[in-house]
């Protein structure tokens, strides 16, 4: 009896609530023109997304234009395009040390070549990695979780556990140590120091593209693969013909978000190497940290100003994505 | 009625008292101290607020302590958006010096400041016509090499005494490594003031006359020249300077752990050697390595810093008088196991509550700060002394991996502190 009230209650109560919006949406339906009743809904939104995301885009174009090391932006003074030509300065751009800023440019190169070098690794190992756990094999359930597992880990994580492994006194040398070699200082060379932070972020982030190229694959129908069967085709032209070209959309999604993820890389190498040794594992979003955060003459108008050639990177990435995914012509899914 | 009065008036006079409390709580000025330790710098400041507050029962101080590089990093940041705390401890004034606080219109005696710390004013000043005081030094500190007499005994390998060069204490430490299988001689810690020093004695000058810094001279470049070599043939331990990109990074744990037999730091690790190292080996200071510049490391420390966005600057100037006044300032340098700002303390015998080698060590640090050149405490007091130090340690690094040599380290070092100058002169 007393249960029944209650839950009459709560429901009277549920009610009420849902009912709440009702008089204020017929007020908008009948005062706002038609076609504008959207902007109600999406106006809160637009307000955060222009109090943190376009007002601090305004300010780092703004930033960008002054120099100084005053951080108010009415103590700063007004020096035009004067931070671009500083960082664009170069004699010959393919020698950084030619560079008035040189460091700028040791950081676009290694950024240019971790890209590279990271991005096709991890596509290649990602979709070798999906299509062997798109197969009936032992343990399938456990091989998913354990190639997921590093995409939880904290950036942070990840690279106190690999500096662990590397570091002179650590893991990795005390294991060929104790197999009779000789330990090797993996993270005091220039290119090995490179090498391991593209390993590190393969390792880091290649279960999440794995994920979604599994989800692709098994988006394809069992029917076209049942048909090659049939005609016999060998399991290679089974792959180029049928897999990869369906799989192409997935296999977009992983390359421009491995494409902008790497270009962003910053908090794994941060802690593995600190972008040492020397400049050797700088990357770009690094540059931008120190100059404008950690060095002790904090230059914030060259970090807006690489920060916004480095959005101009991004801007043109995300173009490609959006082009690549927008439907052609005779598309089944447009 | 006459009955009640008694006990009506002692509940009104209670009200009142409660009032008058509540009033006195309310009306207390808050101080926000952001502080970071070397050693226990922060809880040692703690009790001495503490005590300071039941003295003063309108002051209230809450003391963050927080990791060094956030207070480099965020304190900057924090005061530039008129956010900062009342004072903080800083090692690194350049940065904070637009927002710091003269304090001398509030202090008690300005002159006993100005006797009591004078040298290290200056660090805290932007140049020769500021007379401000803006803070209290919570230490001075000596650079020097630390030495593991254990293993230097155990190649029978004689320690370096006084006269000799940093060329002389690398083939000691190079010697009784191999003696000793030790896998490295020394490491220095990962930072331009450890480098200043040697610099310095090697014959480095820092300064044209006119007080422009052009860092790299003749003296500059053959400390330079052989700090790089001694990285390359593994006399030092390369991994201190190379591994790590970015800041500043000690080689303690390197020192503790025995892998190397001298190592250069400064007296602020007496706590951490005391306690971390203990009896697990003999460890003595040395003396302050010389050249034809001198027999000099590098003076130094951290200090409290009051600053302008303070809403309490005469309470401000109360606490750190308390903390300044010479049996406080005395206890706090006991406490923390701290060499004394104070020139009257310097001359005097502290009751350091040390083990025999932690006082011994003590009484070297002292006798090294004897040894110290103006022109480490100029260095030390320059505005640009930081990005001085931070382009040295970024291009000898890249130096030492062969990314660069080491002539285009030299201009690089050059360009970067002009680079910086020009920023920080942009108004």
């Amino acid at each position: 009896m007393i249960g029944t009230a209650v839950g009459h209650g709560w429901g009277r109560l549920y009610a009420a609530l849902m009912n709440l919006p009702e008089r204020p949406m017929r007020w908008a339906q009948g005062h706002l023109p038609d076609g504008r009743l959207g902007w109600l809904f999406v106006g809160p939104n637009l307000a955060i997304f222009a109090v943190f995301t376009f007002l601090p885009i305004l300010i780092d174009f703004y930033y960008a234009g002054t120099g100084g090391t005053n951080l108010l932006p009415t103590e700063r003074p007004w020096v035009g395009t004067e931070n671009f030509s500083s960082l664009l300065a170069c004699k010959d751009y393919l020698d950084p040390n030619s560079c008035v800023r040189d460091q700028f440019w040791y950081a676009i190169w290694n950024t240019s070549e971790f890209v590279v070098l990271q991005v096709a690794l991890m596509l290649f190992f990602s979709l070798a990695t999906a299509l062997v756990l798109n197969r009936k094999i032992l343990g399938r359930g456990f091989f998913r979780a354990a190639f997921f597992y590093p995409v939880l880990l904290s950036p942070v994580v990840v690279a106190l556990i690999w500096k662990w492994v590397l570091q002179r006194d650590g893991v990795l040398n005390a294991a060929m140590v104790g197999a009779g070699m000789q330990p090797v200082e993996w993270l005091l060379s220039a290119r090995s120091a490179f090498g391991w932070t593209v390993f590190v972020s393969i390792w880091a982030h290649m279960g999440f593209y794995t994920l979604i190229l599994l989800a692709g694959l098994q988006a394809i129908p069992a029917d076209i693969y049942e048909a090659a069967a049939m005609d016999a085709a060998p399991p290679w032209r089974v792959f180029r013909r049928i897999t990869l070209p369906l799989l192409m959309p997935s296999v977009l999604v992983v390359l421009v978000l491995g494409l902008i993820r790497a270009v962003q890389i910053f908090d794994e190498v941060y802690v593995l190497t600190g972008g040492g040794p020397g400049s050797a594992t700088t990357y770009l979003v690094e540059f931008i940290y120190n100059t404008g955060f950690s060095a002790q003459v904090r230059q914030y108008g060259l970090a807006a100003a690489a920060s916004l050639l480095l959005a101009g990177v991004l801007l043109v990435l995300t173009l490609i994505q959006l082009r690549g995914m927008r439907p052609t012509k005779g598309d089944p899914r447009g | 009625m006459l009955a009640d009065l008694p006990l009506r008036i002692t509940l009104a006079a209670a009200a009142l008292a409660a009032l008058g409390g509540m009033t006195s709580q309310a009306e207390a000025a808050d101080i926000r101290i952001a502080c970071y330790s070397d050693g226990n710098e922060c809880p040692a400041t703690k009790v001495l607020a503490e005590r300071f507050m039941r003295d003063n029962a309108d002051i209230h101080i809450t003391i963050d302590e927080m990791p060094y590089k956030q207070i480099l990093e965020s304190v900057p940041v924090q005061l530039a958006a008129g956010n900062g705390p009342d004072i903080a401890r800083i090692s690194d004034f350049g940065q904070v010096a637009p927002y710091q606080l003269d304090l001398t219109p509030y202090l008690a005696d300005a002159a006993y400041w100005q006797t009591a710390y004078g040298p290290v004013l200056d660090w805290m000043r932007t140049g020769p016509d500021d007379h401000g005081i803006y803070g209290l030094m919570t230490q001075l500190t000596v650079s020097a090499p630390i030495v593991d007499k254990t293993l230097f005994d155990q190649a029978g390998v004689p320690i370096p005494t006084k006269g000799a060069t940093w060329d002389d204490w690398a083939a000691a430490a190079a010697k009784v490594a191999k003696a000793t299988k030790t896998p490295f001689g020394m490491a220095w810690d990962r930072s331009g003031a450890r480098f200043s020093g040697p610099a310095i004695s090697e014959g480095a000058k820092f300064f044209y006359s006119a007080g422009h810094p052009p860092v790299v001279d003749d003296g500059f470049k053959a400390m330079a020249a052989k700090f790089v070599k001694w990285n390359q043939d593994d006399t030092i331990d390369k991994d201190v300077w190379v591994s790590t990109g970015g800041g500043y990074r000690d080689a303690f744990e390197e020192f503790a752990n025995g892998k190397i037999a001298v190592y250069l730091s400064g007296s602020w690790q007496l706590a951490r050697l005391q306690k971390q190292i203990g009896d697990g080996f003999d460890w003595v200071v040395g003396d302050a390595p010389c050249g034809p510049g001198g027999c000099t490391g590098m003076p130094g420390g951290a200090g409290f810093v009051a600053f302008k966005g303070t809403k309490s600057p005469k309470e401000v100037a109360r606490f750190l008088d308390y903390l300044a006044s010479e049996p406080v300032y005395a206890e706090w340098m006991v406490m923390t196991s701290n060499l004394p700002a104070n020139l009257d303390l310097q001359k005097k015998k502290l009751d350091y509550k040390l083990s025999p080698a932690g006082i011994a060590a003590m009484n070297q640090f002292q006798a090294n700060a004897a040894t110290l050149t103006p022109l480490a405490y100029k260095l030390q007091g320059s505005p640009l002394s930081r990005p001085m130090f931070n382009a040295t340690v970024d291009r000898i690094s890249q130096a030492i991996t062969g990314q660069i040599t080491l002539d285009q380290a030299y201009e690089r070092i050059t360009s970067d502190v002009a680079d910086a100058a020009a920023a920080k002169n942009k108004k």
